[in-house]
This record gives C-alpha cells, structure tokens and sequence, in this order.
C-alpha cells in the first residue's frame, strides 16, 4: 500500500512541478466565458479520473521512464488492498495498550507505596514545610526594605555595588539542588554531617595523642609505624619499583643526617645526666643503650628485618593479661544469700557423707539445739502466718495443699502465667503443626469484632462481660498442652543425672531465703545476723518438709494402675482367694508414664503443672499472627514501653503512635509532581531543565550563526 | 574548629505550669521495679476498658431536610462546610461546628444525585434527575436576591453521579455515558461508552489525576484514562457495585461497594482478583469513602450501620449505629480524619467520631503521652484474650445480629454443599475457589 501511494505522490509532484529548465509553453484557448481569475476549458464540471491523467504520462516527455515503468506496473497488477480490522478488534488493541501504557505509568509508585506502609511514623498532611534551619538566600530573598534607616542602608550597599543577594551557589548548583527531592537533599545532607564528625574525630584523636606526654607510647607507635613503613616498603618494591627507589632514597638521606648529627650519640645534656646515674640507676643504663641502638638501627645500611621478631618483642612489652581487666568477682563469705548463690551449700553437700558417719556426740548435740528451737518454733507458729515469703527468684508454688493469700496469689499468678509461657516454648514444634491447620479458620476470628447485644456503660459491664465468655477461653487451650507433654516426654530421659540432689540434700543445709537486693551489712552485723538466721531456721526442717511434699506430690502425678479383674470370673470365687496371675497379667492395665516433671532437675522448686483457670483465661493459647516462634513473642512481650521502666526519650520513641495528624489541617491527596519526578511532568521543578534546554539551544544557534558569518566573510574573502 | 555544647531541652526539666508537679529524677534500677510485663498487663486491660467505656462516637446529628439525604460533599478548602443533597431536589450548606445550616438551595426536580465542589472551593456542580447540571456559587446571594446557578447546562439523558478533576477545570459526569466536560463549554469534550450500560458512579483518581473508575450497571467497574481514546479495562463481578473510591495515599488502589454486602480492594494493575475482600456487613453496601491519610475507609449499607474497615483487613475495626438511623446512603470521611459523616434515608445527616474513644479538642502534652502509652499497650497486648475480648466487643442491635447469624449459616451450608460436590466429583473438576476469586466474573479488555 505504501509502496502505491509513494508512486501516487510522487507522479502527482511531476505532474505539479514546473520544471525550472524548460521553458512554459502558454496557453491560449478559445472560450465562451471568459473569467479574470481562471482558464474554462470544454468539459467544465467533468470529473478528471485519474485514467485520464495516466494515459496522458504516457506520451508526456517531461514525465521520467521510472515513473512511467511504475505506473505501468500498477495497472497490471490485479491484486485488492486488504480489509482494515474491523471496529471491536481496533478498539480492544487500542484498549489494551492504553492500559499497559497506564499500568506502567502508576508502577511508579510502587516504591512509595512500600515505603510508606513500612514507616514508623506518617505524618499528615504531608509536605509541610520543613521547621529547619532556612539558607540565607531564601531569608534574604523573602525580606523586603521596610523603614527609611534601611532603604538607606540599602541605597548605599547597592551605590558601592556590593554583593548583597548574590547567591552563594551558582545557577547550576541551585538547579541541581532544586532537582534534588527532599529525601536525596536529607541523605546528603547526614553525609556530609557524618563526614564531618568523622574528621573532627580524627582531629581530636591526633590532638589528643600529640598531647600524651608518655615517651614510651610515642616510642610504641613510632615501632609500629615504622614497621607498618616497612611493610608497605615490601609490597611498594613488588608493585611500584620506581616508588620504592624513591623511599629508598629517602631512606639512605635519612641515614646520612643520622651519620652525621650527634642526635642518638650519647653525647646530649640528657644522655650525660643520666651517664652520671647510669653507675646506680639500671633504668639510666637500659635508655642510654637504647639511645644508642637507634643510632644502629637509623645508620644501618637498608636490610630489612624479619617481621615475626620484632612482633614477639613488642607482643612481650603490650600484652597485658587480660584478668586484669576482670571485674573482681565478690564472693561475700559470711553471708551467702546476698548472692542468691547456693555459694555455702556446696561444700557441706559434698561432705553429708562424710557427716553420716561423724559421731554421735555431734548429732546428740545437735538434737539438744534442735529441742530447744522445737519449742520455740512451736511458740512462733502463731505469728508465723504474718510472715509473707521474699523469695523471687526461686517461685516455691505448692499450690494444692496451701490456699494462696490474695497479695501471694497476684504475684504467683503472673509469675505461673510466664512459667508456663516459658513451658510453651517446648511445645512450639506441635504447635506450629496445629497452627498451620488453624490459620484459616482463626485468622478470620482474629479481625472479627465479637458483636453482641451487650451494651458496654462502664467498667461492670465489662465485668460482665467478662463471666459470658470465659468458659469458652478455658476449655479451648488444654488439648494442646498434653500433645504438648506426648511430644516432650521423649528427649529427658536419655540424659543420665549425674548426682541425685534429692538424696544428697538433708535437713543440715541452710534455709534458702533469698532477698532480692544485695544489702549492706556492718562487719559487727554479721555475725550476729547469721546467728539470728541460724536461730530462725535450725530448727525447722524446711527442707526435709520440702522434700517430702514435692515428692508426694511426684507420686500423685503418677498415673495409678487400672484394676479391672473380676474375681470369680472363669474360677472359683471365695474369701482369701486371688486372682490368678495370667488375670492380673491381662486386666491390670499401666498407663503410659506422665512425662517428666518441670522440676525434676530442680530440687530446691516445685513446679506445679496443674492448669488453674484463674491464669488460663489470661494466657494467650495460640502463636499470634506475625510472629514465627514463641521466643519472639515472649521477646516482644517482655519489654517493658512504660516510663516506670525507661527513660522519656525511649518511652516516647516506643510509643510513636503510628499516624500524626495536625489538628484543623485538610490533608491533601498526594500529588505526583512532589514524589515523582518523570521526564514527562511540566510543572514544578520541570521547568528548570526546559530552560536548561532551552539555552543550550539557544547558543548552539548562536554558534552556528557565529560560524556561518565566517564562512560568509571568508568567502568575501576569496 | 568545632565548639560542643551541652544543649538541654528545657521540656525535659521545666514544669509546664507552676501546679504541675515536680519532676524527680528517678532511679531506672530494673531491680527496684519488678514485675514490669504483670504490671503492664494490667495497665493494658484498664486501657481497654477504658477505652471502651468512653467510646461515644456520635457527635451530633444535622437536621433540616425533608427528604432522604442522597448525596454529601466536603468543602475543598474549608473544614467545617459540607453540602448535602436530598431525594426531593433540595441542596444544603452546613456549617459543622455550629450545627446549623447555613443556606438552602432547591437545585433539581427530582433527586439529587450528585454533588462535587471545585478544587478551589468557590463553586460546587450538582446534577439531578432533571438532566441538568448546574454550578453554583459557594458564596450565598445577598438579601432578597434570588439563588440562582452560575452556569446550567442541559444534557440528553439523566446524570447520576459527578466528580471533578484535582486541580484543573474539567468535571466528569455519568449516566448512559461518562462525559468528560470543561467547565467552559456546554457541550462534554469527551464521552466513554462501553456497550450499552447505564453508569451508577464516577469517580477521578486524586493521586494519578488523569484516570478514572466507574461502575456500571452491568455488574462491571471500568477504569478510564482521560488521555486515551478508548476506556482501559474492566471487570465485571458477580454483582453491581454502587460507589467505589480511590485510596488518595496508595494510585493504583480502589475499593468498590458492592451489592453482594462485601467491599472489594482492587489493584488496577491486577484486576482479576481483589486485594481484599472486606466483609461484615450484613446488606447491600451503598457508599464508600476512603480516610484522607489512606489507611482505613468507611463504608455506608442498607442495613443501618456503617463500618469502618483498615484497608488491608478483612474485617471491620469499627460498627457506629443508631436506633433512629435507616438505610445509610451516603458517608463520608473529614479531610482532617477526625470524622466521618453518614447521611441516611430519615433525613439526618449524622456526624461520627473516626475514633470512637478519642478525646476531642486540644491535649496537653501529658494527655498526649498517657494517651499513647495506652494505645501502644492495647497494641502490645492484643493478643491477650481478655484484652482481645474487651477491645473488639460492640454492642449491635438484634436484628441485625440476627442476620449476621443467618448469613453465617447460610455460608456454611454453600461451604458445605460445595465440599460434598467437589467429593462426589471427578477429582480435580471443581476446582477449589478462594474467597477473593469467587467474585470476579470476568475481566474485559
């Protein structure tokens, strides 16, 4: 088709073209009406077909042998131009690049689109303007002459032509910092800021070390930029031998002054004084031999050293051990619980062997001491109910037998309540498996509002509340935890204890009463202080009590054998018979051992693995959402954000609220032109780079006109 | 050189009024402050309790109209202006914070459907059932003059909805076709049609300002592009959607209010399957707005509630309700994202906190801490069951919790019976259908 319409036109040119060469013939023709603008011809009104034209080429001389082959060509050829596609079909062609074109387009913010949802902070409406320091251009330029006393000034400054508004920065810089987005600008800026810092560090660093007085530090650091010198001496003559025969040289000058000055001579005010106590003094002596060793060393001809050998001297004169640095570990010796360390327990629980078959006169001793405070405890059991437990550390929950008071049952609950938090932690892998299969289903509770027919008032109602769902809370989360138990009930029992605490500890040991903070104790205090401990506790028998009660409760998880015979089933019944053995073989039935208990490796803790509901209602059963593994939500539950516990600016970084809005202030919608800067934009700082454009332009003009007036004049010229 | 100075901020020791009380400087010793996650989870439930007792989120309910309120605009420059356009024809301008209307135009015959304000906020465009559109001055006449439009310009055909370009003068209308007008002309520079459907809602993208979304009636939401010959694209869902709304924050997001009670965020990028499907409501949603920093939206429904829905979840954070308000027909969010306005079928036009328990006015700069520290507790917490139980507890009235049942199971026996199907069936011949691409149809090119 192309091809056709390029022969059609260019026929049509040849046919308009007057051709400048020949000579027009004129034209003079008969008419009946005769017009003052135009020539009438014959068959005035007739349609011209383009036939008629074509058959006229033919005998036409003007018209090239080319065109006339090509027109030719066209009236022998039979084939018809193809349909154009039909409307729908353009129409959805056009549609789908429009929309490429479009997608393409907005993809550009995508970057935006990111970072903004990441970002810790937004703050609405965006692009305020900026309370930072301003440039003093843009304060100069906003200023205007105001009172007379300035106008005066003013006229004055510009009489003497200085410059008051030049602009520190060129025209180019301004464009490009222009160009420059606000982020760009900032991280620039923190650059320049950091680099900055760095070198007035540096500064600072070697003023400082040019400050220090101490010979030997500069001696040090002389060695050991010498022997970085001679380091880099070794690679220069491999890579840059012309380098190396310049230091060289540097080198040999350096030994020629040392030759011929008197500098490490022992020959200065200095090396005579001490030459005088050199006779009494070993330290005078090694520093004058020093002196004169680098002399040696500084006129030795160049050999250079092998490096392991001054390394292993310089290694001997720095390194100082590092214990050194150690803080000093205070091990109290008289009061061991200040620690909470067992520090006094361990030597007597070695010894209790030992102390089994010590004499009998100890124990009947002791046994006196222990009637005594027998007694005494016996008097104390009254008041002893007053007595509220310390201990923190170690949380002693013997919680079947004891009804908790209620300030010990805020303190345990919580604590049971990460306890066992902590416990879950050993579940995570059948966890993970359930959670996989929840997700679905809870995730879908999780955004759920629970929506109901009570109104919330105040703060009973939400009491109420409260009692409506509960039951639900509690049921739900005690099947994980035995899948849990089945699932840890294997690892334990490999390990092999090496002592059994339980049977090593006795009634001797001391009574384990932790105070949380290190307290301090006179030197006259002490003393009396163990002997009041001692007065208190000797007597009771904490810890056999202890034992005793953890291990019945040990023996209580223990799951009991189910009985199932029947006597008198298949033999004979009666008083004093017993079931036969292959019947108690098959109708007594073990369960499975529970597994093993939290405690077990603990002997001074019982841990009770009941679950009480009171904290099961509080506990979060499944692994939330975002998080991977337990650790990480424990982890993120365990810092504290209030300011009981930080600093302001932490708390106040932590607290962030997520979007900050200015209070009576519209927000915008976004606009493009402040976040995305295309090539295709107009407006805004757009217009800089056209003028860019637009100048260069221009002088390329100007250049090319300079250069057609040379050539102008130079062809005068010739 | 470089001269180091120790700079304080006075805001750190300085007392904000001589009552106040006197900062102490205190002892951070993790030790002599134990229990720091017990104590915290007790602040957290007060938190939320509190937080629930003083969620009050109405503020005021405006009234004055004699018919159904069908349509509500912002001012573009002015906070406490909004027009409102009723069922019999009438236009209101309301001042917000005193309460009152400040001027009464009777506009159309018939409905008014839709009403824009100029980006500069000096004229506002309404359309109506009288095939009219007309612009009107934002100024009042004076004493005695009679209000009349600057400009009316008659079209062929009825228009249902209006919007106006962000920052030039061109406006766009739809009906039987989307018009794209110049407001200098009497006659539309530009008309899309796509088949023949008839259009229920147009809107321009805030951000990408030279594109544009429609839903028509064939149960399609079309997207447009002003510089283009020919519409972009679109896609057709199992139902019609009523309204959609662009995110002003995000370009290339969009949610549409469907007839099936569900939301659905698109991506114009990726239109075959939603970004998210919102679902709570329990009836047809008829109006949607986005919040001005893009993070949640609001949407209006035939069951008499609105919902305020995050962006990117599934579920509503927020239900607002009142005995006395009907079908929600028109919402929309504050430019300050303080509140929402929802106009319904009695008449009202009602003005909600977008933060139920937020505290109005200016803070001290304590309350400001104490009511941060409180959120970020909340957010901490959440996961706790009963902080999660007290937090997401609303009271809804019963017939619609009714309905919420019913819809419940009535998706879990489609569930159910598709299951059976799919069991019953050549493996592999029904093929499992998520939630998102169970709605969409179709996407046309």
């Amino acid at each position: 088709m192309q091809n056709e319409n390029l022969v059609q036109i260019s026929f049509f040119n040849q046919l308009m073209l007057v051709h400048p060469r020949k000579k027009q013939n004129e034209r003079s023709e008969a008419s009946v009406q005769v017009s003052e603008y135009f020539v009438n011809a014959e068959g005035t009104g007739d349609k011209v077909n383009l036939s008629d034209l074509l058959g006229t080429v033919e005998k036409t001389s003007g018209a090239s042998n080319k065109t006339k082959k090509q027109l030719r060509n066209l009236q022998s050829s039979k084939e018809t131009l193809e349909l154009p596609l039909n409307k729908q079909q353009t129409e959805k062609i056009q549609r789908g690049i429009a929309y490429e074109k479009t997608t393409a387009e907005v993809s550009c913010w995508k970057n935006i689109i990111l970072q903004n949802q990441k970002a810790e902070q937004m703050v609405f409406p965006l692009n305020q303007e900026s309370s930072g320091p301003k440039r003093v251009e843009q304060v100069v330029a906003g200023w205007k002459v105001q009172t007379p006393l300035e106008q005066e000034i003013f006229r004055l400054l510009h009489g003497s032509r200085q410059p008051v508004n030049d602009p520190v920065l060129t025209p180019v810089e301004e464009q490009s910092l222009k160009a420059m987005s606000l982020e760009e600008a900032k991280i620039r800026r923190a650059e320049l800021q950091k680099a900055r810092a760095l070198q007035s560090y540096y500064e600072a660093k070697a003023k400082r070390e040019k400050k220090i007085k101490s010979k030997k530090y500069h001696k040090v650091q002389n060695k050991a930029k010498r022997k970085d010198f001679l380091k880099q001496f070794d690679e220069m003559v491999k890579t840059n031998p012309e380098g190396a025969l310049e230091e060289l040289k540097k080198m040999e000058l350096s030994r020629m002054e040392e030759r011929m000055s008197l500098k490490h001579q022992n020959s200065g005010k200095w090396a005579k004084s001490k030459a005088i106590m050199a006779k009494y003094d070993d330290s005078a002596r090694k520093a004058m031999q020093e002196q004169l060793q680098m002399n040696k060393d500084l006129t030795q001809k160049m050999v250079v050293p092998s490096d392991d050998e001054h390394e292993s001297i310089e290694e001997g004169l720095e390194t100082v051990p590092d214990f050194v640095n150690d803080p000093e570990t205070v091990i109290d010796p008289v009061n061991p619980w200040m620690r909470g360390q067992l520090t006094h327990e361990e030597p007597e629980v070695s010894c209790v062997t030992a102390e089994e078959v010590q004499t009998a006169e100890e124990e009947n001793e002791e046994e006196e001491i222990i009637g005594e405070f027998e007694r005494k405890r016996k008097l104390r059991q009254a008041d002893e109910e007053d007595l509220i437990p310390t201990e923190e550390e170690h949380v002693v929950e013997v919680s079947d037998k004891e009804e908790e008071e209620d300030e010990e049952e805020d303190v345990s609950e919580f604590n049971t309540l990460f306890r066992l938090m902590r416990s879950e932690k050993t579940r995570e892998g059948s966890n993970q498996t359930r959670g996989g299969l929840n997700t679905a289903g809870e995730e879908d509770e999780e955004g759920l509002l629970s929506e109901g027919q009570i109104r919330v008032r105040s703060i009973e109602d939400l009491e109420v509340l409260d009692e409506v769902v509960e039951p639900r809370a509690i049921e739900e989360p005690s099947a994980p935890q035995t899948a849990a138990a089945e699932a840890t009930s294997e690892p334990p029992h490999k390990k092999k204890r090496e002592i059994n605490l339980k049977e090593v500890l006795t009634k001797e040991a001391k009574a384990v009463r932790l105070p949380f903070l290190p307290t301090v104790v006179d030197e006259e205090e002490r003393d009396e202080q163990i002997s009041i401990i001692k007065e208190a506790f000797a007597g009771d028998d904490v810890i056999s009590d202890f034992i005793k009660d953890k291990s019945r409760q040990e023996a209580a998880g223990r799951p009991a054998v189910v009985d199932l015979t029947l006597p008198g089933w298949g033999e004979w019944g009666g008083v004093g018979l017993k079931p036969p053995r292959w019947k108690r073989k098959r109708f007594r039935i073990k369960t499975a051992p529970p597994p093993p208990r939290q405690d077990q490796k603990l002997p001074d803790v019982i841990i009770s693995e009941k679950r009480t509901a009171s904290v099961a209602s509080h506990q979060v059963s499944q692994l939330p959402f975002p998080f991977q593994n337990t650790a990480q939500f424990e982890s993120s539950i365990r810092t504290p954000i209030g300011s009981t516990w930080n600093t302001q600016t932490v708390v106040k970084n932590m607290t962030k609220p997520k979007v900050v809005t200015k209070l009576g202030a519209i927000i915008e919608p976004m606009v493009k032109e402040d976040f995305i800067k295309s090539k295709t934009t107009s407006a805004g700082g757009k217009g800089a780079a056209i003028m860019l454009g637009e100048n260069r332009r221009a002088k390329e003009g100007t250049k090319r006109s300079k250069k057609r007036e040379k050539m102008t004049t130079a062809r005068s010229n010739s | 050189m470089k001269v180091k100075v120790l700079c304080r901020n006075p805001d750190d020791y300085v007392r904000e009024t001589t009552r106040d009380i006197q900062r102490v400087p205190r002892n951070y010793d993790p030790t002599l402050h134990p229990f720091e996650v017990p104590r915290e989870y007790t602040r957290a439930l007060n938190a939320t309790k509190l937080e629930r007792v003083f969620a009050k989120p109405f503020v005021a309910s405006l009234d004055g109209h004699r018919d159904g309120i069908s349509c509500i605009t912002k001012h573009a420059k002015s906070l406490s202006t909004i027009i409102s356009g009723a069922c019999d024809g009438e236009v209101k301008v309301w001042n917000l914070p005193r309460q009152e209307c400040l001027r009464t135009v009777q506009a159309h015959e018939g409905f008014v459907r839709g009403i824009c304000s100029r980006f500069c906020g000096t004229s506002f465009f309404t359309v109506g059932d009288d095939k009219t559109i007309k612009q009107w001055n934002w100024e009042a006449p004076g004493y005695g003059v009679r209000e009349e439009p600057i400009n009316t310009i008659l079209g062929k055909a009825v228009f249902t909805g209006i919007d106006h370009h962000q920052r030039e003068g061109t406006f766009v209308t739809c009906g039987q076709t989307v018009d794209i007008w110049d407001e200098q002309r009497s006659s539309p520079i530009r008309s899309f049609s796509w088949g023949v459907d008839s259009f229920s809602c147009v809107r321009y993208n805030p951000v990408e300002t030279e594109l544009l979304a429609s839903c028509a009636s064939d149960r399609s939401v079309v997207l447009y592009d002003t510089r283009e010959s020919a519409p972009l694209r679109k896609v057709i869902m199992q139902l019609r959607s009523n309204t959609l709304c662009w995110n002003p924050m995000e370009a290339y997001y969009f949610t549409c209010a469907n007839e099936d009670y569900n939301l659905y965020t698109y991506d114009i990028r990726h239109l075959d399957v939603p970004v998210t499907v919102h679902m709570d409501h329990v009836s047809a949603v008829l109006d949607v707005d986005y919040s001005p920093t893009g993070r949640e939206f609001v949407s209006a429904s035939f069951d008499k509630t609105i919902r305020i829905f995050p962006k990117d979840k599934g579920h509503s954070r927020e239900v607002y309700h009142t005995k006395r308000m009907q079908h929600v027909i028109c919402v929309r969010w504050s430019a300050d994202n303080k509140y929402v306005l929802s106009g319904s079928d009695e008449m009202n036009i009602r003005l909600w906190k977008a933060n139920a328990s937020e505290k109005l006015g200016l803070l001290s700069a304590r309350e400001k801490a104490a009511t941060h520290y409180n959120k970020k507790l909340i957010e901490k917490f959440q996961h706790h069951p009963q902080v999660r139980r007290i937090a997401r507890h609303r009271h809804l009235p019963g017939d619609i919790l009714k309905q919420k049942r019913e819809l419940r199971e009535m998706r879990e026996a489609r569930r159910r019976k598709e299951q059976n199907v799919r069991k019953h069936s050549k493996p592999g011949s029904v093929p499992l259908l998520t939630e998102k691409e169970k709605h969409v149809v179709a996407v046309v090119e």
